[in-house]
């Protein structure tokens, strides 16, 4: 559905594109053997090339070129097996060639696109394009008064530019875009996805126009570092733009800076003060070919990505579409529920990993992978609660304590005597004495109060501390009282 | 002394090996030559120390019996090859100071075979100029003089023109040098040695500092063709580092030089005969046609079109690239940086300062013919006219087994005197220009005496990575011209 905004005149639909920088997980930079470890001592992954030393030439990491043809094969995309790198040229202190090496006309990855899931259902976003480039440095210009400095390790980094078509109607779905563009390439292995350390950056371009027109002048903001502000910028940005052109004047196509701190976009250049970047194929570098053989290789070495496993997840193991999503949205979190539920009820599975491990994982700020209950743990307790041993009270006990001390549930269950009474004489001793116990209460029920059944049901598993099997409390309760 | 000088490369490699002379003698002759002739300007930094223990390796490789192929050669290196240790400018202001930790690949390659390092030699800045004038450590010398003008002293030719000079000057016994349109080729021919250039790839680029990357090749400057082959084979090699780099093994290019030119098929493209050229340039043709032809070869006409349009494709070409390459001189991190008020003012002082007129011209015009607009109308139109040119030399070599050609279109001039007029300057590279741009490799070999009694040397040109038949006919050529003029100037 497309996401209207009310402005003066009507109403209007925002445009987005997006343009994301994802760096490339390898050990070394795209044309230098330096490491690339996020958060080293400044300068401590400097190559001579990094640092533009005369007479310095770059060489391609074939690991890079491997991991962007699985990202293009990850997003559905036409691989090139000819493309180009070009120079792209501009000053500036933390870029030493003085141009950075990207591919311009000929990219490695062609045409593509990425499925969604919005609130209104699924939603195909086209891929133009995902290039090979290298990262700059970093400026740092807060540690002197007049000075600045420049830290090169990102300097020839590798990123992937995945450039989006211009289909995203909302920041919703811009939000759900880059959700699953990170999810895939996390899946991959192909990028670490993290927002935070900058491993992924995104370029959103923002217009508007009255439904059906044609698209309007747009403008770029860049380098928005996390999906919130996405879409926080483009609200803001579409209110502005529409602001503007309601008050009778133009946009200017320009370059915008998204300030977190206010939660608005403010102008950084302008076109007329765009770069002119003469890019021309860096004569340093031969054309980039491979052979079909070398695509197919990576295509039959892929991971099952996030659709494929949802799918399954819903016919094999007939969970909702709601859980499935959530499951799959992370290949961690999809591998440790297939190996807690191989074997045992797959929705009870995905419950207790949803709402009892990550509600207390969230709680404690902890990721799964720091998780003190392993998959193989978490489904032990499922079977407990599935064969009848405790009851599904128990076992948030039992899940409090196996948090807190990574024990196994059953040894918990064991030594803290919490196996569930399933024994029908000994529960009809406590519903008999319950009943004897609250004659007025059972008088009351039977002239009719039926919200009283679940006193009764409570006053029960009270008196066996909770250990009662509670299908053969419901069912002796019945019994008696009826 | 001045017989130790008189060996070439080959005889001074026969007399170390036979120990006639040491490798510290042979270096403490050329360096001692060195101080006396300083006037000339060959040299813009002389590492003596550097050299007499080098030397004093190679003699002790030598009397154990393990001598490598170029043990104890003295030779120079154009300032353009990074060399660990040692100052390293291209001729530029621009790297005031600058001292590389690495050494370039082509000069290890030297020093692994044996070499010994003289110094570095003087350049046009940042390798661009065919007169060696523009070098901010001043223009180099000639050691020629011309009959008509004794007093004036002549250039050298360019950029390689500090190699040049000091080999003519015996003040090297060999030097390399750097072809990015005819930079080792034309040098050569003005100062009355070998110079070649080899096939692009064939000597590694890596940490040579590029002027223009697709066109800059590496080789030697010598005084004679077995001399130039020799060097060949110690600087050429696969290189990981540079991905231009071909991956072929390097052939003994020496053994290449049988002399027989029996049954070759020679052309000489007509678009090479220019109206208005020095006619004894034409006569020297000429002469070297009847050498070849009276040897056994056969001499074909052959038409190469699209040879008028490889000046101001190179043109284009060079200096769009350099306009990128030279982007790294920027004050940041090395070499001269003039404080200014702030980044953008740093910028300009310091490339105000730091390049000379000549480099500032090729980056204004490679940033031109690269900027929006002009870019289809310049730079991608010379990107398909240097794809005609290579066809060209496509196909005459399905014809022809070599090409038979003037090096330049003049004998050497006097200093500054084409200076004021860039046009003339550039036309110095008209007849280098076109293998430059193909990628194929040539030589110049020094065959007659202009009317000055300035050397005027003769190009081969050969099919890629061919260097053994340009050698073989270089060499031929050569035993025939006989050349055996001595400059007046030099050691």
């Amino acid at each position: 559905m497309v996401q209207l905004l009310k402005g003066e005149t009507g109403e209007w639909e925002i445009v987005i594109g997006l343009e994301v920088h994802a760096q490339v997980s390898s050990e070394a930079k795209l044309f230098s053997s330096a490491a690339t470890k996020f958060g080293a001592e400044p300068n401590s992954q400097v190559s001579l090339v990094d640092a533009a030393m005369p007479g310095m030439l770059p060489v391609i990491n074939k690991e890079c070129v491997r991991q962007a043809i699985k990202t293009g094969l990850g997003i559905n995309a036409k691989i090139n097996l000819f493309s180009v790198f070009d120079r792209k040229n501009y000053f500036y202190p933390d870029l030493p060639q003085g141009y950075q090496i990207s591919q311009f006309k000929q990219p490695i990855v062609g045409e593509g696109f990425l499925e969604i899931e919005v609130s209104d259902g699924a939603k195909k976003i086209g891929i133009e394009r995902l290039h090979l480039e290298q990262d700059a440095g970093k400026s740092i210009h807060d540690q002197h008064p007049s000075r600045s400095f420049i830290d090169l390790n990102r300097s020839g980094v590798a990123l992937m530019e995945i450039v989006s078509k211009p289909d995203i109607r909302s920041g919703e779905e811009a939000g759900a875009y880059l959700k699953k563009l990170r999810s895939i390439v996390r899946y991959l292995g192909t990028c670490d996805g993290n927002m935070q350390e900058g491993s992924l950056r995104c370029d959103v371009n923002v217009s508007v126009r009255k439904p059906g027109e044609e698209l309007g002048t747009r403008c770029e903001i860049k380098n928005v570092n996390s999906i919130r502000f996405v879409q926080q910028a483009i609200e803001y940005e579409a209110r502005r733009q529409i602001e503007i052109i309601e008050d009778g004047h133009l946009i200017n196509q320009e370059t915008r800076l998204f300030d977190p701190n206010r939660g608005e976009t403010r102008s950084m250049r302008s076109k007329e003060e765009a770069h002119d970047y003469r890019y021309f194929p860096d004569p340093d570098l031969l054309p980039l070919k491979f052979d079909d053989a070398l695509v197919q290789a990576i295509a039959s070495d892929m991971p099952e990505l996030p659709d494929a496993k949802r799918t399954r997840f819903i016919e094999e193991y007939e969970l909702s579409e709601a859980d499935a999503t959530l499951l799959v949205e992370e290949r961690e979190t999809a591998e440790f529920y297939e190996e807690m539920a191989a074997g045992r009820d797959k929705k009870l599975s995905a419950n207790w990993l949803g709402t009892e491990l990550f509600g207390a994982l969230n709680k404690e700020g902890l990721s799964l992978a720091e998780s003190p209950i392993t998959a193989e743990s978490l489904g032990r307790l499922i079977e407990l609660i599935s064969d009848g041993t405790i009851s599904g009270r128990i076992a948030k006990d039992v899940f409090v304590d196996m948090f807190e001390s990574g024990e196994d549930a059953l040894d918990i269950v064991e030594r803290k005597g919490l196996t569930q009474i399933s024994d029908a004489g000994a529960i009809l001793e406590l519903v008999e004495s319950v009943i004897s116990d609250n004659a007025s209460k059972v008088a009351e029920f039977r002239n009719g109060k039926d919200k009283l059944f679940g006193f009764f049901v409570g006053q029960v598993m009270k008196k066996s501390q909770g250990k009662a099997n509670p299908k053969l409390v419901n069912n002796l309760l019945k019994d008696k009282l009826g | 002394m001045s017989s130790i000088l008189d060996l070439d490369l080959a005889s001074a490699r026969s007399a170390l090996q036979k120990k006639e002379v040491s490798a510290v003698e042979l270096t403490e002759t050329y360096l001692s030559v060195m101080s006396s002739n300083d006037h000339l300007n060959c040299y813009i930094t002389s590492t003596p120390e550097k050299a007499l223990d080098m030397a004093s390796k190679s003699d002790h490789r030598i009397n154990s019996g393990d001598a490598l192929p170029l043990d104890g050669i003295p030779i120079a290196i154009k300032d353009l090859f990074c060399t660990d240790g040692v100052l390293t400018t291209a001729g530029s202001h621009i790297l005031n100071g600058f001292i590389p930790t690495y050494e370039s690949s082509v000069t290890e390659n030297l020093w692994e075979h044996g070499a010994v390092m003289l110094g570095k030699c003087n350049m046009d800045e940042f390798a661009m100029g065919s007169a060696n004038t523009t070098s901010y450590f001043g223009a180099v010398e000639n050691p020629w003089r011309s009959d008509d003008r004794q007093k004036s002293p002549l250039v050298p030719g360019g950029s390689s023109g500090g190699s040049a000079s000091a080999v003519a000057s015996r003040l090297a016994l060999a030097a390399t040098g750097t072809d990015t349109g005819g930079s080792i080729r034309q040098p050569g021919s003005f100062c009355g040695i070998v110079g070649l250039k080899p096939t692009y790839g064939r000597c590694s680029r890596w940490g040579t500092i590029a002027f223009a990357s697709s066109l800059d090749q590496a080789g030697p400057l010598t005084r004679t063709v077995r001399d130039a082959a020799i060097m060949l084979k110690a600087m050429a090699g696969h290189d990981p580092k540079d991905s231009t780099s071909a991956n072929l093994q390097v052939p003994d290019f020496e053994s290449a030089l049988t002399n027989d030119v029996r049954g070759l098929r020679i052309g000489v493209p007509r678009e090479y005969l220019l109206d208005g050229m020095p006619s004894e340039i034409e006569k020297l043709l000429e002469t070297g046609i009847e050498m070849l032809r009276t040897a056994g070869a056969t001499i074909v006409d052959v038409s190469m079109p699209h040879t008028k349009f490889a000046l101001p494709t190179y043109y284009i070409i060079a200096p769009a690239e350099a306009s990128s390459n030279l982007a790294r001189y920027d004050g940041v991190r090395y070499g001269l940086r003039i404080e200014g008020d702030n980044l953008d003012d740093m910028y300009e002082k310091t490339r105000s300062v730091g390049f000379g007129a000549e480099v500032k011209r090729r980056i204004l015009i490679g940033t031109y013919v690269l900027s929006a607009g002009y870019y289809d109308a310049y730079y991608l139109k010379a990107q398909r006219v240097r794809s005609l040119i290579k066809q060209d030399f496509d196909l005459v070599f399905d014809n022809v087994d070599v090409l038979l050609t003037p090096t330049a279109p003049s004998d050497a001039f006097a200093i500054g005197e084409n200076d004021d007029d860039p046009i003339k300057m550039y036309l110095n590279d008209i007849f280098t220009v076109p293998a430059s741009l193909a990628g194929v490799p040539a030589i110049s070999v020094p065959v007659g005496l202009s009317k000055n009694k300035l050397p005027l040397g003769l190009q081969i040109i050969g099919k890629m990575f061919d260097e053994e038949l340009v050698l073989r006919v270089g060499g031929a050529l050569e035993g025939m011209a006989g050349f055996k003029s001595r400059p007046a100037g030099g050691a």
